[in-house]
Order: structure tokens, then C-alpha cells, then sequence
């Protein structure tokens, strides 16, 4: 036990920088330029506001993402609950003191950023889960006693961010720690029930539902049911993504977003504006650069020897997937205008750091992969 | 690695990698089922979306074209399109509103009503969006604006055009022009492709019957729009085309004279050149002012029009339906003759009335006229002789004249306003009355009475074909080339008195139509219409010309409303002592000049009592009025034979 800690524990600076997944490095820096672009383009070809504070965000959190790089993995492990403990807090802070932006709560005035824990909490969740199915023995995993803890650390972040509201971030929040769960080995039966609960709650749960929320889900079964109102945003999501054809009316081209068709572009809508520039060949070359990163994650939790390392690769790395998937799904039409951002790619700054983050841990389980966490 | 914990630590290690590889399973087909959305969107439908975005981005602005103008014969403008001057305000370019309204109706005529309809109109409209502060500015407020127009932002002077008419001589015959309607663009299928908003079309008379070829090729602006409407950048522009001119067989001077003749009448005047059928002049009064119409038609007026008796918006020329009177006396007259029933010489008593299926029939002359042939019995316009004639002639014969003669049908084409009429006969009656017909019914008729429906210019032309001796014309009143046949036959049968060609086989050689049998029966016609304007006695005698260049042959008529009781008929009530809604409606037709007759003339005033005393003296100024222009009339007419 304590030969291999002595062993890894002295990996100098230039073992970790030979260690670091470099592919995954570059598709990151690639996918960051790619939103630059895109991002001038929202801009209408100038360098205005939006450009300029994308392209600083992505330096400094590409950097911090570096930098978390070369923490050991020990830390993170070590310091799992705590950090979700201070995201739970600044979540906390936001109910009290948040920023109201078009009817919802979600911001904490830092002076220098707008910060929005919930995307923060995207991280913190699967860190602390992480690390207690990491500690919990097999025997223990299905019993009752030990499902009691992840279910609140889980509803209880979900329940403060829906009731923002920000409903899309709430499920994303979920989603990770669910996979988590999923991974650790928790029984299918436990799943089965609680998705039967809370489809049961769910009549209850639409009622508390905002209109705009409502109408929203109405919107997404029939877009046509209000071409102006709701349905607005899909249908002119999918007119950009489909005149842009095989190649794309090309860089700063498109009328859809230039003429202010396309609604939310610099956010969630930011790959329809790609995709419509650059028709399908850009959409797939996109697609390619995310498959790439979330196989080098999977990649990354495969060496990793310890489970804390593995569980919170694969399920960062499902959750990163599931991010993307959900934004693309979204503007393709396939699923309820929710408010996702589409990870590097979108514009916010929570968002960047809280991807730049998730990556910096996987990235420092990859350089730290032989070292045990306890 | 021997620690008690490894072993469950690899158990654990292995479940969530089995775990791990069902999600990155799923992950896959999640990757197929977006590329598949994607091939869906950009490749199959690629074309559906990428029209749809081009209609997202271009939006069309029609332009209206210049409408065509209508000349008279002498080329003089009736109708035309002249400059009209616009102030249009754009709210998004004027700093200060409040500050502005104060300074235009500091400058111009704008009322505080206006001014807050602008006020809650541009609070509605997008800020881009011009609205109109004034339709239609004179030259010297124009110019006033103008002048101030630096500081006035946001104020935009525009010059446009709109129908205009130089007065309101010939309204009903041109008709009007007013904006489209939703119900015109569902019934005319001409507008589908013209429309455009805020466009005039043509109404009602010749502005509605040219419309579509007067309107012209609508031109269009395409722009570049912003999912908010605001124009972004011209792409394309077409002018479009302005619409085709249309020159006209009537005469404005004699328009304008006719109009003002009948003044305060409600009556209605219609000349016609015997020879080719172009109307010369077609008025109808009380006239109403077309121009009001174009932009948007003030309440109070458009009340003042449609509650007036007189009924000023109706084209009594076109539309106005009068039993004939004594003018059909001409075709029973003619009827007879042809149908062989008398002999021009054959005579009935006239003792004032007759008795016949137990019915008493008056004679308008109470004393009766004595003894009476055919010239006399036009002459004095003798009911009894014309209740003998009809009686032995029978209805259905008679209308068969009628009818040949141009009654009882539309005489132009393509004027929704104008109505047929009715010419009776047995079948009529029973077709649309649902009875049999009654022998008493027939004399009624021999004197225009009873059933008889006509228009006043359905009488010019029964008129015209009788004065150019029994030959069918085709009135027109646009000028669509030259029409000379019948007049050139005239002129040819007068320069070859001994012509050996047969007269049928000259008559088909120029390509005529005769309406006679005899054409001797239309000359004793006109010769006993002659005695009826020219010799004592006559109906019209007292209106008579002597100088033989405008004398005029005529037959007088007036149009029963009410009829006589006994006690009145004893008492010998004059018409002018009637109420006005009860007195007969007054008629006149006539030819002129006698000798060389060139136009017909059909005058009626509606209730003006008996056609020699109301309808006869219009008449004769009128005739004088287009004869005096007979000559420059000619002259013009043999140019049209050059040009076209």
C-alpha cells in the first residue's frame, strides 16, 4: 500500500507534462477556435463584446484547465464533499441574493463575472458521488441505508435549480448524478421505481411548472401550434439548419442568424448558426471534435486504477455527452427548447469554467492514473 | 494490492466498467440518431428549408403603377393621373413628437383629432414604419413644407399620383376609382396578380369596365428584411408599367354643356352619331364629384349622396328604367307598316276615349283628334289611333320590332350599372309574371305604357337606327379604329343617283345590316316625326328650329307614374299641380339635322310632367351645341381613318 503511493507521489513536473492526453488537449483548443469563429460571426463579423470576452473566457479557463491538470488526483478526492458543499452554498446564495434575468434567479454578482452556481453544480454533484460510491463496499451499494444520502444530495441541488427556474439545468444537474449512481452499481429495480414515482409526482410537478414552461413542452409536441409564440425558436432553428444543405452558405453568411431569425444564437442556439454556415460537413466535423473528447475521457477513466477516478471519468464523460446530445437535440428539433448550453461552444462564462473544470479533474486522474486515492 | 479491499475493489472496478460499456453503447446509437437528423434536415429537405429561409429574408413591396387616362374625342384629359402631394412621417427619424406635431400644425391644416389618431397609430406601428399625416397637400402648403423642412425631422415629402378628374361632367359615364376592397379582390380575378394596397381601382362606368388593361404592370421592390420587418437592403427593383390610355367618342364640351343644362334635374341626356353609334354624349344628373372618391370618401358627403332623392350616384342614362311613353310610337308605327296591318293613309276617329273589353281607354287630348292617319296620329302623338294600331297589330309583333330596334337588351358592353329593360310580349308574361296575357295589355303597350321598360339610351339608338334609315349600329364608346361603312354607303348612294346595282346586294357590299323590310316605312317615319317638331300642331312644335342646319325631327313621350282617376281626368289637373314624386316622367327623342340627319338625341327628366314642355327644349339646346361642333368632329373622325 504504501510502496506504489511513495513511487507516484514523487512524479515531478516533467512526468506529468509527458503524461497529459495531448489529443485531448488539442480537440479542446480546436473546438475553443471553432467557437471563436462562430462566436465572431453572432457578432456579425466585428470583434465586439461577445467575441471579445468568449475568446478571454476560453484562454483563462483553458489555462485553468491546465493548471487542474497537474493538482493530484488525492485533492480532488479528498476534497469531493467539500466542494460540493461550497457549490451547494453559492447555490444557497443565489436564492437570497441571485441576479433576476428574464423572470429567473440564476446569477451571483461577483464584481468581476456573473457567476451561475448551478452550472458548477453539474461538477460538484458527480465529485461528491464520486467519491461515496467510491468508499461504499459492494455489499452496501443497493441497501436502503446507503441510498439515502445520494438521493438528497441529489434532489436537493435539482429541487434550488428548478425552482429558479431553470429547468434544463436541473435535469442536467440529475442526469450526472444519476449516471453516477448507474455506474457505482445500483440496481435496475431502484431505477425502475424511482422513474415510476416520479412520473407519478410528475402531474404534481407540472403544476408548478411556469406557463412559459408549459407551453414550451406543448410547443415542442407541435411547433406549428404557435409559429410566432413558442414555436418560433424550433421552427426557425430547423429552417437555419436546413438551408445550410450539404456545405453551408458559408462563413458569415447566414441570413437566418444575421438577419435575427434565429433567437438565443450566442447561447443555446450557437451550433444552428455553425451549422447553417457550414452546412452538414461542419455539423459532423463538430459532432467528430465532441465524440473525440468524450472518447478520450472514456479512454482516460479505462487507466485510471482507482474507482473514484473511473467513476468520475465515465460519468463526466456521459454527462459532457448528454450535454451536447440534449443542446443538439434541442435546436434539431428533437426535444423541448429546455435552455442548454452546448459546452465550449457556448457562450457564459459559468458554463466554460464549469466544463474547464470537469475536464481539468479527468485530466488529472489521466496524469495521476497510477495513484491510489486512499 | 493484497489488502482485504483489493478483491472487492476489482469486483467493483469490473461491474462499472460492464456498466460503463451499455452507456457508451447507447452513446453510439444517440451519435447515428443525430446524424441521421442531420442528413433528415440539411440533405433530404435541404431545398423546403432553404426556401423557407429566403421567404424569411426577402419581402416584396408592390408598387402601384400609373393608371391610364381617359381622353375625349378632341383628346382632352376626362380622367388622368396627375402629381399628387404626400406628407409621410417616419417615427424612428424624428427626435422630438410632441415638438413636431406642434410645429405642422403650426405650418399646415391638421386638426387635434388627427394628431392623436397619428399619436395611436405610431404607439401600434413598428418605428420604422411611415405613417401618412396628410393624403393630399396643395402645391403652396407643399412648398411651405419644404421650405421648413430642416427642421422637421422625420417629416418626408412625397410625390405620388392619384386619379384626377377636371370636373364632374361626365362622373357617371367614367365612373369612379376608390381603394380595393376585400370583397373586390375576392370577385375580380384581374387583381389576384395587380393588387396592391392602397391601390384605386375603377369602381363603377368606363373605370371599372377598363380596369384591368388600365391599371398596368404593377411593379415591385424586393428587400432584404430582419426578422423584425426592417428593411435591410434593396435587392431588386421593377417600376412596372404604366397603364394603357383609352381615347373616347364623347365630346367634354358637350358634356360640360349638357351637365350644366340639367342642373338641380334629376335627368338624364344621351346623343348618339347615327352613322358609326359613338356616343357623343352620356350624362346623367344630379352628378356627383368623382374625385372625392380616390382618397378614403368624407361620411357626410357620402350621406348627402345616398340620401338625395334625385339619387345623384345612379347613371339614369344606363340604368334608369322608363316605360318608353309615346316615343314607341314610332316602332308600333313602324311595325305596323312592315307587318302590312295599315296603310299610311287609313284613318281612325279619335273622339278622346275609347271602350274596348269594358275598359274605357283615353286619348291624352280629351276633345280627341277626329280624324287621324299615321303622320298625324305621330304628329299629335294621337293615343286612340295607336290603341286601333296596337290592337290590330298585337303584342307580340310589336315586340318583335322592339326588340330589333334595340330595346329590351344591353346596348354596351361591360358596364355593370346598365340594365336591359323589358320589351312585353305574350311568352314574357307568362314566363315572368306567371299570367296570361290580357288584350288590353297590348293597347297599353301601342303607347309605351304598361310594362315597357327602357333605358334612355336604349331609346337614343332606337332613335338613331330609325334616322340613318332602318340600319343596325353598334353604339361604342371607346375608340377602337374607324367605322365608316354605313356613312360611306350614304355617301356613295348620293354621288351615284344612278346606281345599277340593287340595293340588297349594295346594303350587303358594305357589309350592313338592314332593319327594315321596306325602308319607304322608315322615311314615312321620319317624315311624320318631322311634322311632330316642325308643323303646327305638333307635340314638339313650339321648340322647333327654323334654320334647316338644326332642324330637328323628334317624338315627344312622357312616362306614366299614377294613374288619372276619373275625377282628376274630369277635372282636367295639369301635371305641374301634381306632386313632384307623381308627375310623369318627361321624354324626348329626335335627329338632327332633318335632311342630312348625323346624331340622335334621347333627353329625360324624371318627373318633369309631359316631354314637350321639359324634355323637348333640353333637346334643342343640345342639338344645337353638337352640331355647332359637327364639322371639327368630322375632322377628327377622318384622321382616326388615317392613324389606325
Amino acid at each position: 500500500m504504501l510502496q506504489p503511493r511513495s513511487i507516484h507521489s514523487s512524479l515531478n513536473f516533467r512526468d506529468k507534462l509527458f503524461s497529459i492526453d495531448y489529443v485531448l488537449v488539442i480537440t479542446i483548443f480546436i473546438l475553443g477556435l471553432v467557437s471563436i469563429l462562430a462566436m465572431y460571426s453572432t457578432d456579425g463579423g466585428e470583434f465586439k463584446y461577445h467575441t471579445k470576452s468568449h475568446i478571454i473566457r476560453f484562454f483563462v479557463f483553458f489555462f485553468m484547465f491546465l493548471t487542474i491538470s497537474f493538482i493530484q488526483i488525492r485533492f480532488w478526492h479528498s476534497q469531493s464533499y467539500l466542494i460540493y458543499f461550497i457549490f451547494f452554498i453559492l447555490l444557497l446564495g443565489v436564492k437570497y441574493f441571485g441576479l433576476t434575468s428574464s423572470g429567473s434567479k440564476r446569477w451571483l454578482d461577483l464584481y468581476f463575472m456573473n457567476l451561475q452556481p448551478s452550472e458548477l453544480m453539474k461538477i460538484g454533484l458527480i465529485l461528491f458521488l464520486a467519491k461515496y460510491y467510491h468508499r461504499t463496499s459492494i455489499e452496501n451499494i443497493n441497501s436502503i441505508r446507503y441510498l439515502f444520502l445520494p438521493i438528497v444530495v441529489l434532489i436537493a441541488p435539482v429541487l434550488l435549480v428548478a425552482t429558479q427556474p431553470d429547468l434544463g439545468t436541473s435535469i442536467l444537474i440529475a442526469a450526472g448524478g444519476i449516471t453516477v449512481a448507474w455506474l457505482a452499481g445500483v440496481k435496475v429495480k431502484f431505477f425502475t421505481i424511482s422513474g415510476l414515482s416520479f412520473l407519478a409526482l410528475l402531474p404534481i410537478a407540472i403544476s408548478f411548472l411556469k406557463p412559459y414552461q408549459k407551453s414550451r413542452i406543448l410547443t415542442f409536441l407541435n411547433p406549428e401550434r404557435d409559429p410566432l409564440g413558442a414555436g418560433y425558436q424550433i421552427i426557425q432553428s430547423k429552417i437555419a439548419i436546413g438551408s445550410g444543405g450539404l456545405f453551408g452558405k458559408g462563413f458569415l453568411q447566414g441570413s437566418q442568424s444575421y438577419l435575427d431569425y434565429l433567437p438565443e444564437k450566442h447561447t443555446d442556439f450557437i451550433f444552428t448558426l455553425f451549422s447553417e454556415e457550414f452546412g452538414f460537413f461542419g455539423s459532423v466535423f463538430i459532432l467528430i471534435l465532441y465524440a473525440l473528447i468524450v472518447w478520450r475521457l472514456v479512454k482516460i477513466g479505462n487507466i485510471t486504477r482507482s474507482n473514484f477516478g473511473k467513476l468520475y471519468c465515465y460519468s463526466f464523460a456521459t454527462a459532457f455527452f448528454i450535454y451536447v446530445v440534449v443542446n443538439m437535440m434541442m435546436v434539431l428539433g428533437l426535444l423541448p427548447i429546455v435552455g442548454s448550453p452546448l459546452p465550449i461552444m457556448s457562450y457564459g462564462g459559468s458554463s466554460m469554467m464549469a466544463i474547464m473544470l470537469g475536464l481539468g479533474i479527468a485530466m488529472s486522474c489521466k496524469v495521476h492514473k497510477d495513484t491510489p486515492v486512499n | 494490492m493484497l489488502s482485504p479491499g483489493s478483491g472487492n475493489t476489482v469486483i467493483k472496478s469490473k461491474l462499472i466498467s460492464r456498466r460503463m460499456f451499455l452507456i457508451t453503447a447507447a452513446k453510439a446509437v444517440v451519435m447515428v440518431g443525430l446524424v441521421g437528423r442531420l442528413i433528415s434536415l440539411q440533405i433530404n429537405q435541404a431545398t423546403k428549408y432553404k426556401s423557407l429561409s429566403d421567404k424569411n429574408r426577402f419581402r416584396e413591396w408592390k408598387l402601384a403603377p400609373e393608371r391610364g387616362a381617359i381622353k375625349d374625342f378632341f383628346d382632352t384629359k376626362i380622367a388622368s393621373s396627375e402629381p399628387l402631394y404626400q406628407l409621410h412621417l417616419v417615427p424612428e427619424n424624428a427626435k422630438d413628437l410632441d415638438n413636431l406635431f406642434v410645429r405642422l400644425k403650426a405650418i399646415l391644416n391638421i386638426t387635434d383629432r388627427k394628431v392623436s389618431y397619428l399619436k395611436r397609430l405610431i404607439k401600434k406601428q413598428k418605428p420604422w414604419e411611415p405613417v401618412i399625416v396628410s393624403e393630399n397637400l396643395d402645391w403652396s402648403d407643399f412648398s411651405r413644407i419644404n421650405l421648413f423642412l430642416h427642421e422637421l425631422e422625420g417629416v418626408e415629402p412625397i410625390v405620388s399620383v392619384a386619379r384626377t378628374y377636371p370636373d364632374n361632367s361626365s362622373a357617371h359615364i367614367l365612373g369612379y376609382v376608390s381603394q380595393i376592397s376585400t370583397k373586390d379582390l375576392q370577385t375580380k380575378e384581374y387583381l389576384q396578380e395587380l393588387a396592391v394596397p392602397g391601390m384605386a381601382i375603377g369602381k363603377t362606368g368606363l373605370e371599372r369596365k377598363l380596369d384591368e388593361q388600365i391599371i398596368g404592370k404593377v411593379g415591385y421592390q424586393r428587400y432584404e428584411v430582419n426578422a423584425f420587418g426592417k428593411r435591410i437592403r434593396e435587392i431588386k427593383i421593377d417600376e412596372g408599367q404604366a397603364g394603357k390610355s383609352f381615347k373616347t367618342t364623347l365630346d367634354y364640351e358637350v358634356q360640360k354643356y349638357t351637365n350644366e343644362l340639367l342642373k338641380d334635374k334629376a335627368a338624364a341626356v344621351c346623343v348618339m352619331d347615327v352613322y358609326n353609334g359613338d356616343i357623343v354624349s352620356l350624362v346623367s344628373s344630379p352628378t356627383f364629384e368623382p374625385n372625392e372618391f380616390v382618397h378614403g370618401l368624407d361620411k357626410a358627403y357620402w350621406n348627402s349622396l345616398i340620401k338625395n332623392e334625385k339619387k345623384p350616384l345612379a347613371n339614369k342614362a344606363l340604368s334608369g328604367l322608363y316605360p318608353p311613353g309615346s316615343t314607341i310610337k314610332t316602332l308600333v308605327a313602324l311595325s305596323a307598316l312592315e307587318n302590312k296591318i295599315i296603310r299610311p293613309l287609313d284613318t281612325f276617329r279619335c273622339k278622346g276615349k275609347i271602350e274596348l273589353y269594358g275598359e274605357k281607354f283615353h286619348c291624352w287630348e280629351k276633345d280627341g283628334h277626329g280624324i287621324v292617319n299615321l303622320r298625324k296620329g305621330i304628329q299629335r302623338s294621337c293615343d286612340v289611333y295607336f290603341y286601333e294600331v296596337a290592337r290590330k297589330l298585337g303584342v307580340d309583333r310589336l315586340s318583335e320590332t322592339a326588340k330589333r330596334f334595340g330595346l329590351g337588351k344591353k346596348v354596351l358592353s361591360d358596364f355593370v350599372e346598365e340594365r336591359s329593360g323589358v320589351v312585353p310580349n305574350t311568352k314574357w308574361k307568362k314566363k315572368f309574371i306567371g299570367q296570361n296575357w290580357y288584350l288590353g295589355e297590348t293597347l297599353h303597350s301601342g303607347i309605351g305604357q304598361g310594362y315597357f321598360q327602357s333605358t334612355p339610351l336604349q331609346l337614343c339608338l332606337m332613335t338613331a337606327q330609325i334616322a340613318n334609315g332602318g340600319f343596325e349600329i353598334k353604339p361604342r364608346i371607346i375608340v377602337d379604329g374607324k367605322n365608316d361603312n354605313l356613312r360611306n354607303y350614304i355617301k356613295h348612294k348620293n354621288e351615284n343617283p344612278n346606281e345599277p346595282l340593287p340595293t340588297d346586294l349594295l346594303i350587303s357590299n358594305f357589309d350592313l345590316k338592314p332593319l327594315f323590310k321596306n325602308q319607304e316605312h322608315i322615311n314615312l317615319i321620319k317624315d311624320a316625326m318631322f311634322s311632330s317638331s316642325n308643323e303646327p300642331g305638333g307635340t314638339s312644335y313650339r321648340h322647333r328650329f327654323e334654320n334647316p342646319k338644326y332642324t330637328f325631327a323628334g317624338k315627344t313621350g312622357s312616362s306614366q307614374i299614377k294613374r288619372f282617376t276619373e275625377a282628376q281626368r274630369e277635372a282636367e289637373v295639369k301635371q305641374e299641380s301634381l306632386p313632384y314624386k307623381d308627375r310623369d316622367h318627361a321624354l324626348f327623342v329626335a335627329f338632327a339635322p332633318y335632311k342630312d340627319p348625323q346624331y340622335a338625341i334621347s333627353v329625360l327628366v324624371e318627373h318633369g310632367g309631359s316631354g314637350g314642355k321639359a324634355a323637348a327644349p333640353i333637346a334643342k339646346k343640345v342639338i344645337k351645341k353638337v352640331l355647332e361642333r359637327h364639322e371639327l368632329r368630322r375632322s377628327v373622325n377622318e384622321q382616326i381613318g388615317e392613324s389606325v
